[in-house]
């Protein structure tokens, strides 16, 4: 090691693996239904999306990604639930890898809720 | 990318209730699964609940799993990995609310009130890549040094932040390392103390197992700052993963050259090398430690001079305990000010404990100095199993004493632990119950010390000996009030008299017993009785004609054919024969058998 930079650079790049460890009640929590129905339907690549994202964003220590199981909307799935601290869930349904970045880039950083896939505002009369 | 990390404890405790084939099955599992691009597994060090072990732990959830079995493998892979839902069936049942939810570890009463500086990476990191440790921010501290600090600054920060020698002696880590800088020399030396004796003390090692990567950096700190090149870790050999784990430490950061020549880009060259030692306890002392590097028999020698004068072959040299050395990084990051934030006016920052004995929650805790040994022992480990009444708790190993329940509030530091007669020690936390006779404790120790003596100064050698001998026979029953007067002078004497720690200390254990529990001592001489039923020689089972229903259970399961009695008509015990194993009041199903 010849100079601190380099250490940072190991550092930043080993942190959002780290960082995944981390318990703190401030985190975005970010849960994909991966139950029977979820699978079914391609909640695994929204998942692997969602949370490689993450982490080439840096964004472990601010958002953790996990699964749960059903959450009783089959039709619906893939369903993405984004729980902000102190703020309500919203819940994004008929998800795919591509509206799932567009939630990350909108939502998730850019603070702006996307209507047209939550389950409240998507077309699905 | 991975989505989800397991962490499967591979500290000693976990270990040794098969975490290594939990860990193989789980990736053979997960590769059956199709998740090895998506699930990692990390082995860790010791995360503390080492009487929950197997622990795993899975983020970014933090799902707390504790006695795993290889049998529970597939099902959590395919429910929890798979499908992502909890196997309640497993979870540590602190970590699950009376309404059924699950709740963060952080928030159970085990870890809310520990405070992790020394543990901070154990449990969380993989011990045996340096990247994970560089991850957390280490190394940072030493760079930090390297580049923007001098060696006096580096002092100044230690002593403003009031950090003292976790090892048991409690002197300021910042006047050591000053004392040493002072003395000019070709060549200085920094030791690293891991040879952890104390039984039931298993702080260090796990510190070693958990985190190796923080004692390298704090060491090469220390070289920094008093002007040494070369370090030396002194290690038992009865610890093999912390001695793996620290080659594996030493050979990745030779690698990327964070030890060896000119690190950072600085005229700083600083090389660590292990030493194993055999398991003396003696060579847990600075100077019989340093004897035995040097290749010699591991014996202490008379100070002055101290080690920070002529130390190891014959240069100056600072000897810090693993723990000690833990906490140096951090305080480097966040400054002495923050350090000395936490604990009391003269014990600054955290202490680790090993807690072990009557106690649920058996295994390691950080917590603030300060802390009271209610909060440690109630609290944070759980309290008592069975309900029983809590007697003392044991500090310092051999060398402390017994705190008894009048002081249970006693907010724990190093000053106010040796006011009522004990220390602080390496961090040993022994619990006890009306069921222990503390004669017998005092015994036990004094046994240890009696083996460990290395045999140089009579005092220690010859004195230790009386007392145990002493002891043994107020055990027996066979003592008289002069044996307890000459004990207690012995006890002085040999405190007085002796070369090093290891004596002056040896009499604490009887010393601190006869000042709060001398009303038991008078009762195995007087009385000829062991208040705790424990001294065997002074109580005999006997069968209540009353209760006993001739069942013969107990007759049939005697080793030593000692009961008599037919079928139906009360049984006795021939007190002769009686070895008092105790066997027959286990059997017993009417609670007939009674000890007296």
């Amino acid at each position: 090691m010849k100079s601190l930079e380099e250490l940072r650079a190991i550092r930043e790049r080993m942190q959002s693996q780290v960082s995944m460890r981390a318990e703190d009640h401030n985190h975005t929590r970010v849960v994909v239904g991966m139950a029977t129905c979820g699978i079914a339907s391609g909640a695994r690549p929204v998942l692997t999306k969602l949370s490689s994202l993450v982490q080439e964003k840096n964004l472990t220590d601010k958002i953790s990604v996990t699964q749960t199981g059903c959450i009783g909307l089959c039709q619906y799935e893939p369903i993405v639930e984004v729980m902000e601290p102190g703020k309500q869930k919203i819940t994004y349904i008929k998800m795919t890898p591509e509206k799932a970045e567009e939630v990350l880039e909108r939502h998730l950083i850019g603070g702006h809720i996307v209507e047209e896939y939550t389950l409240s505002g998507a077309d699905i009369k | 990318m991975y989505r989800s990390h397991v962490l499967v404890c591979g500290g000693t405790g976990c270990t040794s209730s098969g975490s290594q084939q939990i860990m193989e099955t789980l990736k053979a599992e997960i590769e059956k699964n199709g998740l090895t691009e998506e699930v990692s597994v990390v082995q860790t060090g010791c995360h503390g609940l080492c009487a929950l072990g197997p622990i795993m732990i899975i983020y970014p959830d933090a799902t707390f799993y504790s006695m795993v079995k290889v049998e529970d493998i597939p099902e959590i892979v395919s429910e929890h990995l798979l499908k992502g839902r909890v196997v309640t069936r497993l979870l540590y049942n602190e970590t699950v609310t009376p309404a059924g939810n699950v709740k963060a570890l952080i928030d159970t009463d085990f870890y809310k009130k520990q405070h992790r500086i020394a543990l901070r990476n154990c449990g969380i990191i993989n011990p045996e890549v340096i990247e994970e440790y560089i991850g957390t921010g280490g190394y940072e501290a030493l760079g930090k040094v390297l580049t923007e600090m001098t060696p006096d600054d580096v002092i100044q920060c230690l002593l403003d932040s009031g950090l003292r020698g976790r090892g048991g002696g409690g002197f300021p880590t910042g006047l050591k390392w000053k004392l040493a800088k002072q003395n000019d020399a070709d060549q200085k030396y920094v030791c690293c103390n891991a040879d952890e004796g104390d039984p039931g003390a298993f702080m260090d090692r796990s510190v070693l197992e958990g985190d190796p990567h923080a004692v390298l950096e704090a060491m090469a700190i220390a070289g920094y700052a008093i002007g040494a090149s070369q370090g030396y870790i002194y290690v038992r050999a009865e610890y093999p993963i912390a001695v793996e784990r620290l080659k594996i430490a030493i050979n990745q950061a030779r690698e990327m050259e964070l030890l060896g020549s000119n690190i950072f880009g600085s005229d700083f060259s600083f090389d660590i090398d292990l030493r194993l030692g055999a398991g003396a306890f003696v060579c847990g002392e600075e100077t019989a430690l340093m004897t035995s590097i040097e290749g010699n028999r591991g014996e202490p020698r008379p100070r002055p001079p101290f080690p920070a004068q002529k130390g190891l072959f014959g240069k100056p040299t600072i000897l810090n305990n693993v723990e000690t050395y833990a906490n140096i990084p951090q305080i480097i990051l966040h400054g002495a000010e923050w350090f000395a934030s936490m604990g009391t006016e003269k014990s600054k920052g955290t202490k680790v404990f090993a807690l072990g004995g009557k106690i649920h929650n058996t295994g390691l805790v950080e917590i603030p100095m300060g802390t009271t040994l209610r909060e440690v022992i109630e609290e944070i480990g759980g309290g008592i199993p069975g309900g029983k009444k809590f007697k003392a708790a044991q500090t310092g190993g051999p060398s402390g004493g017994c705190i008894p329940a009048e002081h249970f509030d006693i907010p724990i530091d190093y000053d106010n632990l040796i006011s009522i007669g004990s220390m602080m020690g390496s961090g040993g936390l022994i619990v006890m119950d009306e069921d222990d006779c503390m004669v017998d404790i005092a015994k036990f120790f004094l046994e240890f010390t009696v083996e460990e003596s290395c045999g140089k100064c009579t005092p220690c050698r010859v004195g230790t000996k009386r007392m145990l001998e002493i002891l043994t026979k107020i055990t027996k029953g066979q003592a008289t009030m002069e044996d307890l007067d000459k004990l207690e002078e012995l006890c002085y004497y040999i405190k007085e008299n002796s070369l090093c720690g290891l004596g002056q200390t040896a009499p604490n254990p009887v010393l601190s017993t006869l000042r709060f529990f001398r009303d038991e001592y008078e009762a195995h001489i007087k009385e000829k009785r062991c208040p705790a039923g424990v001294c065997k020689a002074l109580l005999s089972y006997r069968i209540d004609a009353e209760k006993c229903r001739g069942c013969t259970l107990c007759a049939r399961n005697c080793p030593n054919n000692a009961i008599t009695g037919t079928v139906r008509n009360p049984h006795v015990i021939d007190q002769d024969k009686c070895i008092k194993c105790g066997a027959c009041m286990e059997k017993c199903k009417f609670g007939a058998i009674y000890k007296k």
